[in-house]
């Protein structure tokens, strides 16, 4: 009870503050963070997901009237979400490394730009771009190209694992980036390093703004994507994943066909990833090779390992962790030094306005997130979120035909 | 009539060495036990008969199918199955969950049933429990349906992968050293569990088996290798009282060495 209470207080009390301080970093971190009590706290289940689909659905959008860039923010989150959800499968459950899965990503964004822009107009003469209304249908046509694409890395790497599956998947994204940035000749099927835009947006019903729009998009996605994955994972196939994960061998020996599972692993990681391509070329207008690079893999790999591999709730908060941190708490942490510079404050006796530009607080970025993930392996390696046993009930089965041994 | 499982002139080299070497075996029902010496070929034989090998030479039969050249997935969907030497658990799968995938190979659902959640998934998902629930009673870790495989103890473990083989409805039960690291009484009892599983279930089991008293006791036929070759077959009487076994065992007298390929 009091649990309840707490819980409806955080999530209000720090709405309250968003709305009253909109410019404040540190209150939308509140906001979050009371999401994150609102799941973790032992509360009856339908406040639980009352409470989160009030916030998610009808308080973060208001929250984005108040500031655009928050709503921008949680877009993001969503679609990086989806992408750790959907590498979760390749990676945290399968076991099979894998490198290059922005490449999924790119493909799906691909299909759509070409055909959502004028730019298909060099490769097919005329007709494009098509009507915005396609959009939705290349939601499903981003997913059905990524997961061939899936199956098509599948074939080649199906006897590797580990570090050599690593390698390999690590070319492979690199091979597709490379390819996006060469293909304007001899046809000019990506326009190269100048990129396609603009790409079309599609239509939204009540007259949504955009911005809006692709929240509740990105949303309903992950809603999909988490259902997916929870039904996958509690099934024959997840079972067999995982059992694959533990022990290859012993897995096939007990009757799960590797090739099979692993190519299905394969295509299902990279449909999410296919699906959220599709949105991002149309959120952004604009794609180029550079959105997919190595380090947009290594991300979404993070955000999986901080959250905890195998794990559903570990894979969203992961996203949420690493994206919040990129955009918001390591921009404001640069701005607040660079301020600090600025004003000619001294540490120890040493002005830091003579810090060397090599040393501006911007670059430190990569620095800070780096540290905190090898603090993370080191003091909590399983992850925020680790993977659970599922503790199940056995139903009693009163006549069993033989003794039971001691 | 022909044998329910039946090998013939089975070779296998790795390299220049020959590890199996022109291996008859058929077996039709009860235990079976294959013994010898280490490093005789028993595991490569097995490797051999569950797909994990491919012969340079021989024929592998299971109720009249050619098992060669099947990959072990497929030999386990047809209904032979095995246990490993080195406890092979999913170590960090619940015990239960262990003897579900063991079931892998029975499911009768696709992709889309897993996604859409037909009546049928249901139905199915439930018999599996239930059936994997009744198979953990049967070698006594009922209570233990929960706990992750890695922390059970030694004795248990072994006993888990023995009910895991069993949730792929096999015909035929081969089982790699399943008393290894067990006390004398923690043996007898597993042979009292295999005896019943032949007796209930009309199972076929082959052993591979160092402690001698459990394969003498329980064992309806006993099969010798030694460097590749099979020495002595028949009833484990008769088997124990055979020269060669007993050369293969203890060694030879200097009087009786025969000219022979160094080993």
């Amino acid at each position: 009870m009091i649990r309840a209470v707490a819980a409806m207080a955080a999530v209000a009390l720090s709405v309250t503050l968003v709305d009253l301080f909109p410019r404040s970093i540190l209150v939308f971190l509140a906001f979050q963070l009371s999401l994150l009590y609102v799941y973790v706290t032992r509360i009856p289940a339908w406040l639980r997901t009352g409470l989160l689909g009030v916030a998610l659905l009808v308080l973060m959008p208001l929250i984005g009237l108040r500031n655009g860039y928050y709503l921008e923010v949680a877009t993001q989150v969503g679609i990086f979400a989806a992408l750790a959800l959907g590498l979760n499968i390749v990676v945290g459950l399968a076991g099979l490394l894998d490198l290059g899965y922005v490449a999924f990503f790119a493909v799906g964004a691909y299909s759509w730009a070409i055909v959502g822009s004028p730019h298909a107009n060099l490769i097919f003469g005329g007709g494009f771009p098509l009507a915005p209304g396609w959009f939705y249908v290349f939601l499903f046509v981003g997913l059905a190209v990524a997961a061939i694409t899936g199956v098509l890395l599948g074939l080649p790497v199906m006897r590797l694992r580990g570090d050599y599956l690593a390698i390999v998947t690590l070319g492979f994204g690199e091979v597709i980036r490379v390819l996006a940035n060469n293909l304007d000749k001899p046809i000019n099927l990506t326009n190269g390093p100048k990129g396609i835009t603009p790409i079309g947006r599609p239509p939204l019903p009540f007259g949504i703004p955009y911005s809006e729009g692709f929240y509740f998009l990105v949303l309903l996605i992950v809603a999909v994507v988490i259902l997916v994955n929870r039904r996958l994972e509690d099934s024959h196939i997840g079972r067999a994943w995982e059992a694959m994960r533990e022990d290859e061998l012993a897995a096939q020996a007990m009757g799960v066909p590797l090739v099979r599972a692993k190519l299905l692993a394969f295509a299902c990681g990279a449909s999410f990833a296919g699906v959220m391509g599709v949105v991002f070329s149309a959120k952004q207008i604009f794609i180029n090779p550079e959105s997919f690079t190595f380090l947009e893999s290594i991300g979404v790999l993070a955000m999986v390992i901080l959250g905890g591999m195998g794990s559903i709730p570990g894979a969203v908060v992961g996203a949420t962790v690493v994206t919040v941190l990129n955009l918001q708490v390591l921009k404001g942490f640069s701005l607040w030094l660079n301020e600090l510079k600025n004003a000619g404050v001294t540490v120890l006796g040493y002005s830091l306005a003579d810090l060397p530009t090599q040393l501006e607080p911007a670059k430190y970025e990569r620095m800070v997130f780096g540290i905190i993930l090898v603090l993370m392996m080191i003091f909590r390696p399983q992850g925020i979120f680790p993977a659970r046993r599922r503790q199940r009930e056995l139903a009693h089965t009163d006549k069993v035909p033989t003794a039971v041994v001691p | 009539m022909t044998a329910l499982f039946d090998a013939h002139g089975i070779t296998k080299r790795f390299g220049g060495l020959v590890a199996i070497n022109q291996v008859d075996y058929a077996l039709d029902r009860g235990i079976s036990s294959i013994i010898g010496p280490n490093g005789a070929g028993k595991t490569t034989l097995f490797n051999v008969f569950t797909g994990l090998y491919e012969p340079e030479a021989g024929e592998v039969t299971f109720r009249g199918r050619s098992l060669v050249g099947l990959r072990p997935d497929q030999i386990t969907a047809l209904g032979v199955c095995r246990t490993f030497q080195n406890i092979r658990l999913f170590a960090n799968m619940t015990a239960i969950e262990n003897v579900l995938v063991g079931m892998h190979a029975r499911v009768r659902l696709g992709l889309w049933d897993a996604l859409t959640h037909p009546p049928r998934f249901h139905t199915v998902e439930r018999g599996l429990w239930q059936r994997g629930g009744e198979l953990l009673e049967r070698v006594g870790l009922r209570d233990k349906a929960n706990e992750v495989a890695r922390n059970l103890p030694y004795g248990d473990q072994r006993r888990l992968e023995l009910a895991r083989a069993l949730g792929s409805e096999p015909a035929l039960l081969l089982l790699d050293e399943p008393t290894a690291g067990m006390t004398q009484g923690e043996a007898g009892h597993l042979m009292g569990l295999l005896r019943r599983l032949v007796a209930d279930l009309g199972l076929a089991i082959l052993l591979i088996e160092h402690n001698m008293r459990v394969v003498m006791e329980v064992s309806d036929r006993v099969t010798v290798l030694d460097h590749g070759e099979k020495i002595a077959e028949g009833l484990p009487r008769e088997v124990q009282g055979d020269a060669r076994v007993i050369e293969a065992y203890l060694g030879r007298s200097s009087a009786s060495r025969s000219p022979r390929a160094p080993s």
